[in-house]
């Protein structure tokens, strides 16, 4: 789950992570109004939205008095940004952030992932900043440095030290940095992140070491145990059909075809996207109905699928393991009763019960194509959207 | 033979009491797994499907000479039965549980460091060596007793594979679901490994998707050391890059991670990657038949 970088910060106060003071804001006279409270000779007016590379879109603007605060915010909020993350269509910024300016003397990169080859934590860094660390990976892999984080004993003091002195933060603020560091271990884990980047983290003219910016993404698995992060989603910067989803325990991906799709197994629904994509069709979106699917859920399921105005015909493609056939075929048929199909379906039933499912599906008296493997359904389910 | 479970494996279902873990347990023991407790805290001195339920996996192991369990629990107490499970010094424990917070599994691999227990999973299908012994989901009737080791990150796509393998006649050694998370207790390389060094075990189809770089390193491993073929299959092909396609560890990051870098390390190491996800079986026979291995891995 992603959160804005303003929730990221608040966030991060609460762990002792050095931020710069600022607001939130909803409309341009709470820009101002923000922006008064602060108090600073100058303030940043930046877009609060889920991607990376706003400065470059035009989303994040210094303003050195309380005119061009507003100036500013009314020239943000609303407006659609496009970035490398956005994808094409853009994100309308609803929210900003403002911010007291600060004087910057140097940027640095510090963010801690999890890696999977060594199954551990990892804290990176580089004297970077300000610039993406794929692309300094990919430059300069020099100036990358890393420390894997043993989780019984969490990061040490000795470790982010090697860091802060390997990035050349200053000799004086060495313990500054460290600290800063450890506490966003500390953060990091107790909240359950999957990254927590800071970029850039900055040494500042009266010597403090803060963090300017704040990217915390976190494990979906283990939402269930922070409610406070919970409460941090943004709907608005989701796709409707997959919140939807996500409401049913469905795992639902909107894509731009016309073949809607519904597989169980993440794995054979990435693969049923594929195949389509051989036989010349397009997929409209992924969707797992997972294992412990029930006929209610796999009516949700299709609902969510013809809610999609692109769908012109759907593929199910099911091999039963913990998932029993019987169950799809009695959701299928249920929901296709309810919602009146208009569109062909083409159904792969195998595994667990398939010939109950397949019996189901006959009697139901309905118009569907029965498929015999993944290739048969694909090729069938392509020719008859056409 | 097979890797990892045989007709010998005694098996303990940890969590057995669920409704999943009953359904399976059925499932199992009619395949012929020899079930031969569960453990579920408070239910301790019942039954389940006709096996003694105990409070503790310690005292399950004790009670019944177990060398292996499966877990059912619950993904927030799912972490803590593998640990127990470690704790009791059983030889296997697989894990079928997905949705595990990725933290609780660190922790997990940090404290089995130096243990003897052998973790599959976790968010698996599990193992089975057919007509032997299935601990996990797989329907069992698709499987056929042979020669072809079967390895993959999917439930889904193991099926698949093994599916068309049987219809064509062709057997399997043993199918090992590793499990689609970005931490999990056994890799690519470990199965591998067993297949390699399993004498029944005559040819590998290894079934890998996108995200993380364990299918290239799995690859390089192959070439240096594997002495049997491998033929491949990677999904999500045309998945788009940073969104999480279901399984957790399925993402394509800063250009990292996509099927067609796979595909290439693959194709260079030697590993024939079959095209679709419906040729994987074919793949496989084309590579048996051109190394005149075809007739002794066919199911009589």
């Amino acid at each position: 789950m992603n959160i804005h970088e303003y929730q990221g910060k608040e966030i991060l106060r609460q762990y002792g992570v050095s931020v710069p003071n600022g607001r939130v804001a909803f409309t341009v006279d709470e820009a101002v109004e923000a922006a008064k409270e602060l108090g600073t000779d100058v303030v940043v007016v930046k877009a609060q939205i889920h991607a990376g590379g706003r400065g470059k879109a035009g989303g994040v603007k210094v303003a050195k008095n309380l005119d061009e605060a507003r100036t500013y915010a009314e020239e943000i909020l609303g407006k659609t940004l496009v970035t490398h993350q956005t994808g094409p269509s853009g994100k309308e910024v609803k929210r900003l952030l403002i911010e007291e300016g600060c004087d910057i003397t140097k940027e640095y990169y510090i963010g801690l992932v999890l890696d999977r080859a060594t199954n551990s934590v990892v804290l990176m860094a580089s004297e970077e900043g300000g610039t993406e660390i794929e692309e300094v990976a990919e430059k300069t892999p020099e100036k990358i440095f890393k420390e894997v984080i043993d989780p019984v004993v969490g990061l040490t003091g000795f470790q982010a030290r090697r860091i802060a002195f390997n990035i050349n933060i200053p000799a004086s603020l060495i313990n500054k940095a460290s600290k800063l560091m450890v506490n966003l271990y500390t953060a990091f884990v107790e909240k359950d992140c999957s990254i927590a980047e800071i970029n850039p983290l900055v040494v500042t003219g009266d010597g403090n070491v803060m963090a300017l910016d704040a990217k915390l993404n976190f494990d979906d698995n283990a939402i269930y145990r922070h409610k406070d992060i919970a409460e941090y989603r943004d709907l608005d910067e989701e796709d409707a059909k997959e919140i939807e989803a996500s409401k049913h325990g469905l795992s639902y991906i909107s894509l731009d075809g016309n073949i809607g799709c519904m597989v169980n197994g993440a794995g054979l629904a990435m693969a049923t996207m594929d195949i389509i994509k051989h036989y010349m069709g397009d997929p409209a979106n992924f969707l797992d109905v997972g294992g412990g699917a029930t006929e209610e859920k796999v009516k949700e399921a299709f609902k969510i699928i013809l809610s999609d105005q692109k769908v012109k015909g759907i593929f199910v493609n099911i091999f039963g393991g913990i998932m029993k056939c019987d169950i799809i075929a009695t959701g299928v048929v249920a929901a296709a009763k309810e919602l009146g199909l208009d569109v062909p379906l083409v159904v792969r039933l195998e595994g667990t019960n398939v010939d109950l499912g397949k019996k189901i599906l006959k009697e139901s008296g309905l118009n569907i194509t029965a498929a015999e493997s993944m290739a048969d359904g694909a090729q069938k389910i392509v020719s008859l959207v056409g | 033979m097979s890797v990892y479970i045989n007709k010998d494996t005694k098996v303990i279902v940890q969590g057995i009491t669920g409704s999943t873990a009953l359904f399976h347990t059925k499932q199992m023991l009619e395949y012929g797994t020899k079930i031969v407790g569960g453990v579920t805290p408070g239910k301790g001195g019942t039954e389940a499907e006709g096996v003694p339920v105990f409070n503790t996996v310690s005292e399950a192991v004790t009670e019944t000479g177990a060398n292996a369990s499966v877990i059912y629990v619950p993904a927030p107490f799912a972490a803590d039965a593998i640990l127990e499970a470690v704790d009791a010094e059983l030889d296997l424990v697989i894990c079928i549980t997905e949705h595990i917070p990725v933290l609780d599994m660190v922790k997990v691999k940090r404290y089995m460091q130096g243990k003897k227990t052998r973790l599959i999973g976790p968010n698996c299908p599990g193992v089975i060596s057919p007509e032997e012994c299935k601990i996990g989901i797989m329907p069992g009737y698709i499987h056929k007793k042979g020669h072809v080791g079967v390895v993959s990150r999917s439930g889904t796509l193991t099926y698949e594979a093994v599916h068309q393998l049987s219809q064509a006649g062709i057997g399997q050694s043993s199918a090992v679901g590793i499990g689609g998370d970005p931490v999990n207790g056994t890799d690519f390389i470990d199965v591998l490994k067993a297949f390699n060094e399993d004498p029944e075990t005559h040819a590998v189809i290894m079934i890998g998707e996108i995200g993380g770089t364990a299918e290239e390193e799995a690859a390089i491993w192959v070439k240096e050391n594997m002495t049997k073929p491998v033929v491949g299959f990677i999904g999500g092909r045309t998945a788009p890059a940073g969104k999480r396609m279901g399984h957790a560890g399925a993402i394509i990051s800063g250009g990292k991670g996509t099927a067609d870098e796979k595909i290439r390390v693959m194709n260079e190491c030697g590993i024939k990657v079959a095209e679709t996800p419906s040729v994987m079986g074919e793949t496989l026979i084309s590579v048996l038949k051109e190394k005149d291995m075809y007739e002794p891995c066919k199911t009589h």
